[in-house]
């Protein structure tokens, strides 16, 4: 009896889950061209934009780090190493395209039209940061882990009801969000719905401390969306061209009424989850870290493009000092934001006011008027 | 006007408001074709078709996310909740993120959702199909709570809560969709929201009471006018924010006051309530301010809870403690 076959061998279905999942690269980590065919799509000077904003994200990066520790910002969660997998799958969204961010997404978030004064008085906790004007397209970054994919789930639904072409929504969220049932269920609405949504998960190896392995049994978290009957992809998050052509593909796909598509970028977060005491040596050694340090995204475009002859370290230094300069620009206006008042925030709670509110107004008028 | 059950009443506001607004929405699950598992949207796919009245995926937090994305775009949602004691799967979506939005953005977006769900006890449902959970959707800043008690308010405040631009959660008392007739006019009308009314006049004490305890603070005040009781009775109707002026100017008249609610003791309507009294009101009082409720347990199974849901004679018994205090 022991011998018997049984009726369905388990063994050999958990073998082959999420087996068929290569992650796409463009360009390996030692700047040698994979695939030249993509490559040659695009000018040197396209090239160089896409290095220039990688460039920009770790500039702003660092001196975010800086001001965070100055005591010049609030919240910061840190982007180093993340460069191409935000740069190159935002870049590949169009201004009219909805971005549903979480926190770890300001740099998409000014991209996609956020002044950067109002991303640092986000981060100060400064409710200016969070008035966008209509034309922006997003939400403010949520907190919440997963939230914004059921949000995006109904944008998604938005657009399709309303016959927009040519449009989509879009959201992010890293490998723990993959075990929210969030993550879950805005995936499967969008599916059932068959609505233009976006998913991007960023898998950058951590969740605070929890490494991806404990998160979940998948061999992968691109599969993830095959339950839901969305097509999914993993893609080289180093690699700035291979996840720009993959979102563009994802994007195309899904704005032509196909449905949502979900992308697991492959990527690293160099530095802590955030500023506020979060320290990488309890829970990551530094042979783990190392390799991926190697595999810097800024890296591989840089030597390529310093090879061509169509970029230099002169260049990029004047380049770093001016998005410094930017940047510098951007502390200055955001400090010179008024103080926030408490009947501000009373009128913000409802369109009109109950009692409560008329009451608390009054109340705080009275204080505010001294 | 036509004679309508609070749940037709109900059917009814969705039809108008689905036919006058076409950013309107109406879904959740089984609210399509089956017309919701009480009905309430019965005949609202027919009319309208699929694209305005749809069923969803079983998930109650997507339902949530479902509404505040759309709004985004432009649209007006009116989910469905199957029964309140299914919101804790979509608490962060009602609590953490559209209640917040308007307040979040500085006032740059808003959400005019609608989020209906049956409630209350008495009609023997499974476990969680029954609780009063409004204690925990008052304390939600940026949430309106709203519950009618009459097919007439049912309408109307269902109507005004549709129009509303911020998010409303609309309570519809389970027992009372088909135990409550009353003409009502067919066309649309409001009923305000924030605003308490005082359904029947009196000068000896205030009841204070909502959705199915309106009803049975009516018997007791009738019961009692035989006696030459004057019973006043204030029906709240819009639970959070609560109509503090309504509530005060009442218990001013009648210097005595009983709040009611069907749900536990702990942190509830009823607590809000005496408490405003208390702080505002004290002065007025002639005796302490009663509280009606039910035992701070968890809703018990079918069987039990008949003896566990605040009855017309603890109401009767509660206003003549006060009245004799």
């Amino acid at each position: 009896m022991d011998n018997e076959k049984p009726i369905v061998d388990f063994s050999a279905l958990r073998d082959e889950l999420g087996k068929n999942y290569e992650p796409v690269q463009v360009m390996d980590g030692q700047a040698k061209v994979i695939k030249p065919e993509i490559v040659s799509k695009y000018s040197n000077d396209q090239l160089v934009d896409f290095l220039k904003l990688m460039i920009w994200e770790r500039t702003l990066h660092q001196r975010s780090n800086a001001l965070t520790r100055q005591g010049r910002l609030g919240f910061y969660a840190p982007t180093e190493g993340q460069e191409a997998s935000e740069m190159g799958s935002n870049s590949a969204m169009k201004k009219t395209d909805v971005l549903m961010p979480a926190y770890r997404d300001i740099p998409q978030l000014i991209q996609h039209g956020l002044p950067v004064y109002k991303a640092f008085l986000w981060s100060r906790g400064h409710v200016l940061g969070n008035e966008y004007p209509e034309d922006l397209h997003a939400m403010p970054p949520q907190i919440i882990i997963g939230a914004q994919y059921v949000q995006a789930a109904g944008v998604a639904l938005g657009i399709k009801k309303n016959g927009t072409e040519d449009k989509v929504a879009y959201s992010y969220t890293g490998d723990g969000g993959t075990s929210q049932g969030d993550f879950y269920e805005g995936m499967n609405f969008a599916g059932a719905f068959q609505a233009p949504a976006v998913f991007i998960v960023q898998n950058n190896g951590y969740a605070i401390s929890v490494p991806r392995r404990k998160q979940t049994a998948a061999r992968t978290l691109a599969q993830k969306a095959v339950a839901a009957g969305i097509p999914s992809v993993q893609v080289d998050g180093m690699d700035f061209l291979a996840v720009y052509e993959v979102t563009k593909a994802a994007r195309e796909f899904a704005a032509a009424g196909n449905g949502p598509v979900l992308i697991e970028t492959l990527t690293y977060r160099f530095g802590p989850h955030t500023n506020a005491g979060d320290d990488p040596k309890r829970y990551r050694t530094k042979d783990e870290e190392q390799p991926w340090f190697d595999n810097d995204p800024l890296i591989r475009y840089r030597k390529y493009l310093t090879d061509q002859g169509a970029w230099s370290e002169d260049q990029e230094n004047d380049y770093v000092e001016q998005v410094k300069a930017d940047i510098k620009d951007a502390v200055k206006q955001a400090d010179d934001a008024p103080k926030q008042k408490m009947t501000e925030f009373l009128k913000n709670v409802f369109e009109e006011q109950p009692q409560n509110i008329q009451q608390q107004i009054t109340e705080f008028q009275a204080k505010e008027s001294k | 006007m036509s004679k309508k059950t609070y749940i037709q009443a109900i059917t009814d506001a969705l039809r108008l408001e689905l036919g006058s607004d076409e950013k309107t929405l109406v879904f959740g699950e089984d609210v399509g074709k089956n017309g919701g598992v009480f009905r309430a949207t019965d005949g609202l796919q027919a009319e309208f078709g699929e694209d305005r009245v749809f069923d969803t995926p079983l998930a109650e937090s997507g339902i949530g996310g479902l509404s505040i994305g759309l709004a985004l775009e432009g649209f007006r949602p009116i989910p469905e909740i199957q029964f309140l004691g299914f919101i804790f799967e979509t608490l962060d979506s009602i609590a953490g993120q559209m209640s917040r939005e308007r307040f979040r953005t500085g006032g740059t977006r808003h959400m005019p959702i609608t989020i209906r769900s049956p409630y209350g006890g008495g009609t023997h449902t499974p476990e969680m199909h029954a609780d009063s959970l409004e204690g925990y959707l008052a304390q939600i800043p940026g949430l309106r709570v709203v519950t009618p008690s009459n097919p007439y308010d049912a309408k109307g405040l269902l109507i005004s809560s549709i129009r509303n631009n911020d998010p409303v959660f609309f309570l519809e008392n389970l027992k009372l969709y088909r135990s409550m007739k009353a003409d009502i006019p067919d066309e649309a009308y409001t009923v305000p929201l924030d605003k308490a009314n005082v359904v029947r006049e009196g000068t000896d004490i205030s009841l204070i009471a909502y959705s199915a305890q309106v009803n049975q603070s009516l018997k007791v005040a009738e019961k009692l006018e035989k006696e030459g009781i004057s019973v006043e009775v204030v029906d709240l109707r819009t639970l959070s924010p609560l109509d503090e002026e309504t509530i005060l100017k009442s218990v001013q008249k009648t210097g005595r006051a009983v709040a009611i609610q069907e749900a536990q003791r702990q942190a509830g309507i009823a607590a809000n309530v005496a408490s405003l009294i208390a702080e505002k009101g004290a002065l007025y009082l002639s005796a302490p301010v009663g509280r009606v409720y039910a035992p701070d347990t968890v809703y018990p199974f079918g069987l039990a809870e008949d003896d566990w849901l605040p009855a017309e004679d603890e109401i009767e018994a509660k206003t003549r403690e006060i009245l004799n205090y």
